[in-house]
């Protein structure tokens, strides 16, 4: 029998016995930056497509739903922070090595670029809306006209927001359970996942249902073929990846994940969806609550179970 | 009335001035940290540890506001070296510790419940006074005992003696070291005496029996340890367990419990039949080698094996390594060896074993020590009791060096002693007697008998629960004591100053005895209005003075007698009847005990009970430091060591809590967790001692871990010296609260 | 110049007094510590190896806390010894995970803390606390660079490991074995 053991009485809060640093703010986070990559990279992808006229919600009043994620987004992470009045101290630097650094500042030019853009179609959508200002007025003007360029940029950035929701977990090489590759494509994918299946639900335009029911049956596909590669990458791993999979196959996440992630999050909706397709009536709240769902436990079990794992020396 | 003497719980006050002492110091204690951290020390005072009785020097640092920050060992210290262990580091947490004494307490009974009020110095010593006289006019002074340990006893120990009180004890006697000291008294006309003289620095083998050095973290010991594995000394440990020193050993002998006896005997056996010993040492300086010879025989390994389930393969083979590093080899006589009845025996064998050797007197064996011998200030005569500790004990014990702890304890039994010569009164100073004497039976008893009890501690340990006075120390960063001179390699004398005010109500010892002393009209035997008068005089006369010291902190001295080691080729006097090293002991013979050690079989555990072994662990000293803020931070608790195999058997997991009872059907008051280690025989158990402390207002150390000394009702008494051996103790598991089963 | 400290393992015997001795001289608030020891047991009994090791902030070459902080207050200075500025902290706690040796903490104040090699007395010509007191000399602390320090010298005669090597991260905290 091997030991080991901490004999200096050492239990550290938040550290021993096992690392708990990040919470659900943490996770809530995540979901919500990957929502809003979702929603305004399929926004801007299909104003460059030029087909705003038939995709209205996903151009249009999804994002509506942004600003507010990103909000709260921005709000979970603030709660987690220790030494919240030095917040500010993220924007007098930037840290190209640093995920951290590159979301902050990605949020930073995302953030208000949302409120612009769907401020751009506010009026549209509630035609009684005034901007009152004359300089507002002008503004809302100018985005009207600038919209394609505009979303240019934000495709980038959606991009950048979705992939840095993986890679700030994936860039960790001390957690083997987060440093895998594939980590920061999953993230990615689950979080277009969830924009898809919000523009979905939000939808009341039956081609444009459609077409987001079979994007987002592609991207459950393709989150289930990671999924199966990630476990396949850590049973092939070292101790400590092995050891980082066993905590879902066996381990005290085996339920959560299997049930909430995997069958709730993604095969549930899948099935609903194909059923759907099949002519079956099905509400569409119902798959897209499902994958909703999946996708906010996949982050919350992947921060908890995350910082459980660990180098063994 | 049920019992005479509740066990008061101080917590029950809650109010009054006892709360506001305590708040008090909650506060300071807030400030203090504030202006703490080791970076901002100003200024330093020498002082010599009390955290344990190795007494490493060390300058207790203050910061610009006078705050003590820091403790460190003095460069020139022969005991440390500079360098104090965890203990001697965060005895910073004794001055600071917020569960401190801070007020003079008297029981008095409030609607029925006894409890303890707060009282000032005079009201308090009122008591005393009146009490000690009363009993004094009664039963004479020789009814009067002082249990005490560490430095404030010295001042309590002149007290006692002025008074002409025949006894005053130490638990380290008997409860620990005694056994050795006879052991080696008895062979090498020497006692061992604290530091041991072993020269471990320069060793080519250092044997240890159950020894856990590194585990008990005798300071200079454990330096000199990690020096001689350094230059690649061959280290042998007998331990059941596998110890810290055994990871360290290049020999470990995983010994059956109980046993090492025959171990020792065997090798003594394989040194004389093999011609390994010191010829020409064994021939110049002992007497009774034939009849040793004659005498081990038969002891073969293979005998040795059947007993000791150690191979007669190694047996040989550390025998050997032993031999090939002669003399500088020691074999370690120990420190807390009172373990099953015939530990006089053991060490004894231990000597002997030394003795062929020749590593007694020998660079890297044992060296001469030294000490500057302190001048006294004038005083009476202390008057001659009528009887003593000897008297009262009759023939029992007859080679006790000391007064011996438990003997008091059933001298002050009704029944136990001759009425007229049965002990009444009680001082306790520094020495936690509830958690420190085994069978606590004998404990309450004598407690229920007994009509006045005065504690004297910092902390409000189990022993002040049952004081009739309990009296407020301040702990030694806060007051002047004696001067340490200790014998060592060279002669030191070490200053203790104060570096902070006591804190609250708490007072010195020394002004405690003399205040005492003026009441009960032996002013004489205090000539001093402060402790520092005393100590500017000593040193005066040891050619230095109280503030020249107070910049040095030690003073290291010439040796006066050049023989370190034994000169080569001279027969060297030894204090024995034959003036030789006794291989055979003539004073064991003439009291009726065997000349040489004879192996006798102890009990081993019955069916589904464990040995209960129990030591040290480095962070703490007994069980006085486990509320120290710093040291609790390091180790909380203690837990029971469970071998895999037993582990499995019993199905416990590691931190699973349970209960422990008892071959007497003891169970213990709070659970421990387990550990379940390949590091321990499956056939004992093992827990670190000082746990499991009763008393709420502990707060850091109230109900953590469990007592082993609760487990320890089988006391196996040494006839030659009143070792109280305390290894003879079953343990068996219960995994439910024994409290809910009922 | 590359400081580095060296525990020989051998001599350890897991005393504790370097974490007493952090808390006292880094005024480390009670239940936190810069550094532990631990303890590793291996084999069955009797054959049985038995490690001690006080770890702490290995102070890596590859510090991975250094490059995932988001405002530079985990930084590197003279020597390699990586500190964290408190006042440019915000506790976002992507240092503490990203560290494979748990050696960081969340300070009750808020900002992160680990240890310093205790920098402010090395500066002064001190070793740090922990090595300073250590009653068995069993730890080093010194210059990699200089090739007649203890420290660099003990490297090449002793056999050594680094925890964790597989993590990359070039740790300057050694074990001699």
């Amino acid at each position: 029998m091997n030991e080991e053991l901490f004999i200096s009485g050492r239990e550290v809060p938040h550290i021993d016995p096992y690392l708990n640093i990040w919470h659900w703010p943490i996770g809530l986070y995540l979901f919500l930056g990957g929502l809003a990559a979702g929603i305004l990279f399929f926004s801007s992808l299909y104003t460059i497509l030029g087909r705003e006229k038939e995709l209205p919600t996903a151009v249009k009043w999804a994002t509506f739903v942004v600003p507010v994620a990103l909000v709260l987004g921005l709000l979970a992470l603030f709660v987690d922070l220790k030494h919240q009045l030095y917040f500010w101290r993220l924007y007098t630097t930037i840290r190209l090595e640093s995920p951290m650094s590159w979301g902050a500042w990605t949020l930073m030019a995302i953030t208000p670029l949302s409120f612009i853009w769907a401020a751009g179609y506010l009026r549209e959508a509630f035609p009684s809306w005034d901007w009152k200002f004359e300089i507002l007025k002008k503004f809302e003007n100018w985005v009207q006209n600038n919209r394609l360029p505009l979303a240019w940029i934000m495709v980038v950035l959606a991009v950048i927001l979705g992939i840095y929701t993986g890679i700030l977990l994936s860039a960790f090489n001390a957690r083997p359970l987060w440093n895998t590759s594939l980590l920061g494509p999953l993230f990615l994918v689950s979080g277009l996942s969830t924009g898809a299946a919000t523009i979905m639900w939000m939808s009341k335009n039956e081609l444009e249902q459609s077409l987001f029911r079979r994007l987002d049956l592609l991207l459950i596909v393709i989150e289930l073929f990671f999924i199966v590669h990630l476990f396949m990458g850590f049973l092939a791993g070292s101790e400590v990846k092995i050891e980082a999979a066993k905590l879902f196959l066996g381990g005290q996440f085996t339920v959560s994940f299997w049930v909430f992630v995997v069958l709730i999050g993604l095969v549930l909706p899948a099935i609903l969806e194909i059923l759907e397709m099949r002519g079956k009536k099905i509400p569409v709240s119902i798959p897209a609550l499902c994958i909703l769902f999946g996708g906010l436990m996949f982050r919350l079990i992947m921060i908890e179970a995350g910082q459980i794992t660990r180098y063994l020396y | 009335m049920a019992s005479r003497r509740d066990f008061i719980k101080i917590s029950s006050l809650g109010f009054g001035g006892m709360a506001l002492g305590l708040t008090a110091c909650d506060l300071f204690k807030q400030t203090g940290a504030a202006l703490k951290g080791g970076a901002s020390v100003f200024s330093r005072v020498p002082t010599y540890c009390e955290v344990c009785f190795w007494k490493c020097a060390a300058w207790a640092y203050q910061n610009k506001e006078g705050t003590l920050v820091k403790l460190e060992g003095i460069e020139n210290d022969p005991h440390c070296h500079g360098r104090l262990c965890p203990r001697g580091t965060g005895g910073l947490g004794m001055y600071e510790d917020s569960d401190r004494l801070m007020t003079p307490l008297i029981r008095v009974t409030e609607n029925g419940q006894q409890t303890y009020r707060p009282a000032s110095w005079e009201e308090a010593f009122d008591l005393i006074e009146r009490k000690w006289k009363e009993t004094i006019n009664t039963y004479g002074p020789e009814s009067m005992a002082l249990f005490k340990h560490g430095s404030s006893g010295d001042h309590f120990g002149t007290l006692f003696k002025a008074l002409g009180s025949p006894y005053s004890t130490s638990p380290s006697y008997a409860q620990c070291r005694g056994p050795r000291e006879v052991g080696f008294y008895t062979t090498f006309g020497s006692y061992i005496n604290s530091p041991e003289p072993t020269d471990i620095r320069d060793t080519r083998c250092l044997v240890l029996i159950g020894s856990h050095i590194g585990e008990n973290m005798h300071n200079g010991q454990v330096q000199e340890m990690a020096d001689a594995i350094d230059k690649g000394a061959d280290i042998i440990t007998v331990d059941p367990r596998f110890s810290t020193a055994a990871s360290k050993s290049t020999h470990w002998l995983p010994i059956k419990p109980a046993t090492d006896l025959a171990l020792l005997l065997a090798w003594i056996h394989v040194i004389i039949e093999e011609g390994w010993y010191d010829k020409e040492y064994v021939e110049r300086h002992t007497v009774g080698f034939e009849q040793l010879k004659r005498h081990v025989r038969n002891m073969t390994p293979e005998w040795a094996y059947g007993i000791t389930t150690i191979k007669p393969e190694q047996i040989r083979e550390t025998a050997r390594v032993m031999a090939n590093a002669s003399p500088a080899v020691i074999v370690h006589p120990g420190r807390h060896v009172v373990w099953y009845g015939d530990d006089t025996q053991r060490t004894r064998a231990i000597a002997i074993l030394n003795a062929l050797l020749g590593s007694w007197g020998r660079r890297g064996g044992f060296y001469f020590p030294e000490s500057k011998s302190l001048p006294s200030m004038e005083h009476p005569p202390y008057p001659k009791p009528r009887w003593s500790w000897d008297m009262v004990m009759g023939d029992k014990y007859p080679l006790a060096g000391s007064s011996v702890s438990n003997a008091l304890v059933d001298a002050s039994i009704p029944g136990m002693v001759d009425e007229q010569y049965r002990i009444r009164s009680w001082m306790v100073s520094g020495t936690n007697l509830p958690e420190t004497m085994p069978d606590k039976q004998q404990f309450l008893k004598a407690v229920e008998a007994l009509d006045f009890i005065v504690v004297v501690d910092t902390m409000p340990m189990e022993i002040t629960g049952y004081a009739d006075v309990v009296l407020p120390e301040c702990t030694y960063l806060e007051r002047y004591d004696s001067l340490r001179s200790s014998p060592g390699r060279e002669p030191s004398v070490a200053l203790r100053a104060p570096a902070a005010e006591p804190k609250g109500d708490s007072k010195p010892a020394s002004w405690m005895a003399k205040e005492l002393g003026k009441r009960m009209g032996l002013d004489d035997f205090f000539p001093y209005e402060d402790y520092s008068e005393v100590l500017d005089w000593q040193l005066k006369q040891l050619g230095t003075s109280l503030e020249a010291m107070k910049k040095v902190g030690v003073k290291n001295y010439e040796r006066e007698n050049p023989y370190l080691y034994m000169p080569e080729g001279v027969d060297w006097p030894f204090n024995t009847p034959s003036g030789k090293i006794e291989l055979y002991s003539s004073t064991l013979k003439q009291y009726g005990f065997d000349p040489m050690p004879n192996y006798v079989e102890h009990p081993q555990a019955p069916e589904g009970f464990y040995r209960l072994i129990y030591g040290r662990a480095p962070a703490h000293t007994f069980s006085r430091t486990s509320n120290n803020p710093y040291l609790s931070d390091l180790m909380k608790e203690n837990a029971l060591w469970v071998n895999p195999k037993v582990a499995k058997l019993w199905g416990l997991e590691k931190g699973q809590k349970i209960w422990l009872k008892n071959q007497d059907d003891v169970v213990s008051s709070f659970p421990i967790k387990v550990r379940v280690t390949e590091r321990i025989r499956w056939d004992s158990v093992y827990m670190v001692h000082g746990f499991g402390h009763q008393r709420k207002e502990l707060t850091r150390a109230y109900g953590r871990g469990a007592s082993d000394t609760e487990m320890i009702t089988n006391v196996m008494v040494d006839p030659i010296m009143g070792g109280t051996g305390m290894r003879g103790n079953f343990v068996t598991f219960i995994l439910e609260d024994p409290k809910e089963i009922g | 110049m590359r400081y580095a400290m060296a525990i020989d393992t051998k001599k350890c015997v897991g005393c504790g007094d370097c974490v007493v001795a952090c808390q006292i001289e880094n005024n480390v608030p009670t239940g936190y510590c810069r550094d532990w020891v631990t303890e590793s047991v291996v084999g069955t009994y009797p054959q049985l190896e038995l490690e001690l090791r006080s770890e702490r902030c290995n102070h890596c070459e590859n510090a991975p806390c250094v490059r995932c902080c988001p405002t530079g207050a985990s930084h590197i200075v003279e020597g390699g010894v990586v500190l964290v500025t408190p006042e440019m902290c915000i506790g976002c706690g992507a240092c503490i995970e990203s560290c494979p040796y748990d050696a960081r903490y969340s300070h009750p104040d808020g900002h992160v803390d680990k240890c310093t090699f205790c920098i402010h007395r090395v500066r002064e010509g001190k070793q740090p606390a922990c090595v300073s007191v250590c009653p068995t000399k069993c730890m080093y602390f010194g210059d990699l660079d200089d090739p007649n320090s203890e420290i660099t010298q003990l490297l090449e005669k002793r056999k050594w490991k680094v925890l964790a090597p597989e993590a990359g991260t070039k740790p300057h905290v050694y074990y001699l074995i």
